[in-house]
């Protein structure tokens, strides 16, 4: 029998984790507001959604047969960059917008270096600020959500011109009935699939819960405590899906608890500052890659206190 | 109950319940056995018979010549046969064979040393080298070692560890419901040695029906205190207990003692109870037969140096083809190649896996989830020391802090990705004390 027993190092058993089925669920998270943003951009969304995540995927088998490594689409994480970047395109954008963006985000941000878990940007993310800087006209025509399409600007464009007569009630805005990218619009779904990404294990709430907290107190206090100016800073644009779904990308976040911590803190205080007193309206995109890029020197220097360590 | 714990740990299923309620069964005698001279970290025993001479039970035939060593007994009365290097859970050592005459004749030194309270502590300390007793949780560090602290170090309290949190062993467990006054009689008789004035026996929750048992059993000495633990893996990890218990942090790099601590397996204690009560070196314990591959499994009492694959049968044989051989449990359990190997002091369980369940997964590329930072007991990156260790970089793995790793296997096991983590890890641990010795 001597062949036929397996000896290898310990641990013998492995927990019933995978990669396919944390990106899964990710998917799953995203579903309620995928379906929002079809409701209330109807065919528009349906083109860009499936425009995005097809060409994620068919860029990511395309690289990989290239390269001749190992196609591992069916691990999902195509799939969640895709539908993330679909996320962050207006229902008015032409199709070629969200394939150039899919292609620049699983190509070049996640592909070129090294693949899963190497990428040091939200590959959807950036793929984002990328369409944003190219086709600025095609990524910011907003339309209102119904079926006639008619242009709009978004609630926190209007903060930011000032302009209030049209300005939306907070429910609409909890529930994504505003103008405004696919699928940033409907905080309350994107907060239930968060909810269940934490129930699940995908992710703790500690980026989430400090990003949105740091943002809401900071506005409170430029908005001079106005809790309505507070409160529409929160549910409008996408502080939710960015500080649930992009912040927490395992890849380009620090994975310390304390570098989390000061990685979401620092999210929180670009966002508020770039809203308050930039030139866009919306801070979430750059906050995060721009502390993205800071994740390395964060993980770097928030080491935890090893065991029975004396510092 | 408040239930005392540490931060980290994972949750592997347990796996318990085909043994957890089995009463423990002696196991049939052995024709033969295999008793190697060397069943512990340290230096092996020097062989006291040779082929032709008759041995009886509980009669040493190795003789600890280093500090670090434990004398070894014969389980059995008959012939010695061999003296010869032979194969062993941890690799070959030299073994003498004996084969039984089935008459399980008592040696002349096997006979009971006294009362607890007319002994004194050094008298104890000797009986239990002279017993041969080791820590009977897997490691087999021999007792009298821990039990004989420097004088500089202060040790206030001993630890005893009940809570068997490796999935699938119920060994511990079993004897703590069967046989609880031994273990306190051991306890105490420690407690003597050391001469400390508090203990606890620290216990899983997940078996309350040994937590009773051991609390009646304890209830007579204030000094002892039973403690249900947080049922969580490595809950049963030394540092991690003492720091459930007594909220101690061991310093990095040091030992239990250097947290005022002594801690050893509540099996062991029954041993040294037994020692001292019956005068019965440690010649046999209780172990887990179990797993998927195995036919009926078991809590059998077994003698020292019987083999695995006879021990095996006596449940009934592998379940179809067995996949894997694991001596101990799932998570840090030692896997064999061969069941012709025998059985040693440290034998607490025998699992045996189908080809399916032993199959290695395919390791992926790591997605930097972060989970085995969130678990690892002793707060290491594990992720990054892996990497480093997998670049051959164990300068920046040994900055990592690879050297506190105590191998408990949860980030393995929680690893998503299912990457080696544990694994490479110890081999950057290797390379690091292997370079260390050199510059020295």
């Amino acid at each position: 029998m001597e062949n036929r027993l397996i000896a290898s190092s310990s641990p013998h058993i492995r927990a019933d984790e995978s990669v396919n089925k944390i990106m899964r669920d990710v998917v799953i998270a995203l579903l309620p507001a995928t379906l929002a943003g079809v409701y209330f951009f109807r065919m528009g969304a349906v083109k860009v959604i499936l425009a995005a995540v097809i060409a994620a995927v068919l860029t990511e088998a395309a690289i990989q047969k290239i390269c001749k490594k190992p196609v591992t689409i069916n691990d999902w994480s195509a799939v969640v960059t895709g539908l993330l970047l679909a996320f962050n395109i207006p229902a008015s954008a032409p199709w070629w917008i969200p394939v150039i963006g899919s292609i620049f985000a699983i190509a070049i941000v996640k592909q070129v270096f090294g693949g899963l878990g190497h990428n040091f940007m939200n590959p959807a993310l950036a793929a984002r600020a990328m369409l944003l800087a190219s086709w600025p006209v095609q990524m910011t025509a907003w339309i209102k959500p119904g079926a006639d399409a008619v242009s709009t600007a978004t609630p926190l464009g209007m903060l930011k011109e000032g302009t209030t007569e049209a300005f939306p009630s907070l429910a609409d805005l909890v529930i994504g009935n505003v103008g405004g990218c696919i699928g940033e619009t409907s905080a309350i779904l994107l907060i239930i699939g968060g909810i269940y990404l934490v129930y699940r294990g995908v992710i703790t709430p500690r980026i989430p819960v400090i990003y949105i907290g740091t943002v809401a107190v900071l506005m409170m206090i430029f908005g001079g405590f106005d809790v309505n100016y507070m409160l529409t800073n929160v549910f409008a644009g996408g502080l939710m899906i960015g500080a649930i779904y992009m912040a927490t990308d395992y890849a380009s976040s620090p994975v310390t608890p304390k570098g989390q911590v000061i990685f979401a803190l620092g999210c929180g205080i670009l966002t508020a500052v770039i809203r308050k007193f930039g030139g866009y309206p919306e801070g979430v995109s750059y906050s995060i890659l721009v502390m993205n890029v800071a994740a390395p020197l964060i993980d770097k220097y928030t080491s935890p206190r090893v065991f029975g360590e004396v510092k | 109950m408040s239930l005392l714990s540490f931060r980290g740990g994972v949750h592997p299923p347990h796996y318990k319940e085909a043994t957890e309620r089995c009463k423990v069964e002696k196991a049939k005698e052995p024709s033969r056995v295999v008793i190697p001279l060397q069943q512990h970290i340290g230096a092996p025993c020097e062989a006291l018979v040779k082929p032709g001479d008759k041995v009886k039970v509980g009669q040493k035939i190795g003789e600890a010549k280093a500090f670090v060593c434990a004398p070894v007994h014969s389980s059995v009365s008959g012939e010695v046969k061999q003296v010869t290097k032979m194969l062993t859970p941890t690799g070959e050592a030299e073994c003498v064979v004996i084969e039984s005459d089935g008459l399980n004749e008592l040696h002349e030194s096997v006979k009971p040393k006294g009362d607890l309270e007319n002994l004194s502590g050094k008298e104890i300390l000797e009986i239990i080298k002279e017993a041969g007793i080791v820590g009977m949780g897997g490691a087999t560090f021999p007792t009298h070692v821990k039990l004989s602290p420097p004088p500089d170090k202060k040790v206030d309290t001993i630890i005893l560890n009940g809570a068997e949190c490796e999935p699938y062993l119920t060994a511990d467990h079993r004897l703590m419901l069967e046989n609880p006054e031994s273990i306190v009689f051991g306890l105490r008789a420690m407690m003597k040695v050391a001469s400390v004035s508090k203990a606890y026996i620290g216990i899983e929750d997940n078996k309350p029906d040994a937590i009773e048992s051991m609390k009646n059993a304890a209830k007579e000495y204030k000094e002892i205190e039973v403690v249900g633990l947080r049922t969580k893996y490595p809950q049963g990890a030394e540092k991690q207990l003492i720091y459930a218990c007594t909220k101690r942090e061991v310093p990095s790099g040091g030992l239990p003692m250097d947290a005022g601590v002594i801690v050893n397996n509540v099996a062991t204690a029954s041993a040294i109870g037994n020692a001292i009560k019956t005068g019965m070196p440690l010649i046999e314990r209780i172990c887990t037969i179990t797993g998927k591959g195995i036919k009926e499994p078991k809590n059998l009492l077994i003698k020292v140096g019987t083999s695995i694959k006879e021990i095996i049968e006596q449940c009934g044989g592998y379940n179809g083809t067995p996949g894997k051989l694991i001596l101990g449990g799932p998570m840090m359990g030692l896997s064999q190649y061969t069941d012709e190997i025998p059985s040693t002091k440290g034998t607490s369980g025998i699992l045996v896996f189908t080809p399916e369940e032993a199959r290695l997964p395919e390791p992926k590329a790591c997605i930097r989830c972060g989970k085995c930072v969130e678990i690892c007991p002793a707060f290491l990156q594990p992720l990054y020391i892996s990497a480093y260790a997998l670049n051959n970089m164990y300068d920046t793995a040994e900055k990592y802090r690879a050297l506190d790793c105590i191998e408990c296997g949860s980030c393995s096991f929680i690893c998503p990705s299912k990457r080696p983590l544990l694994q490479s890890i110890r081999v950057a641990k290797r390379e690091i004390i292997a370079k260390k010795r050199k510059s020295k």
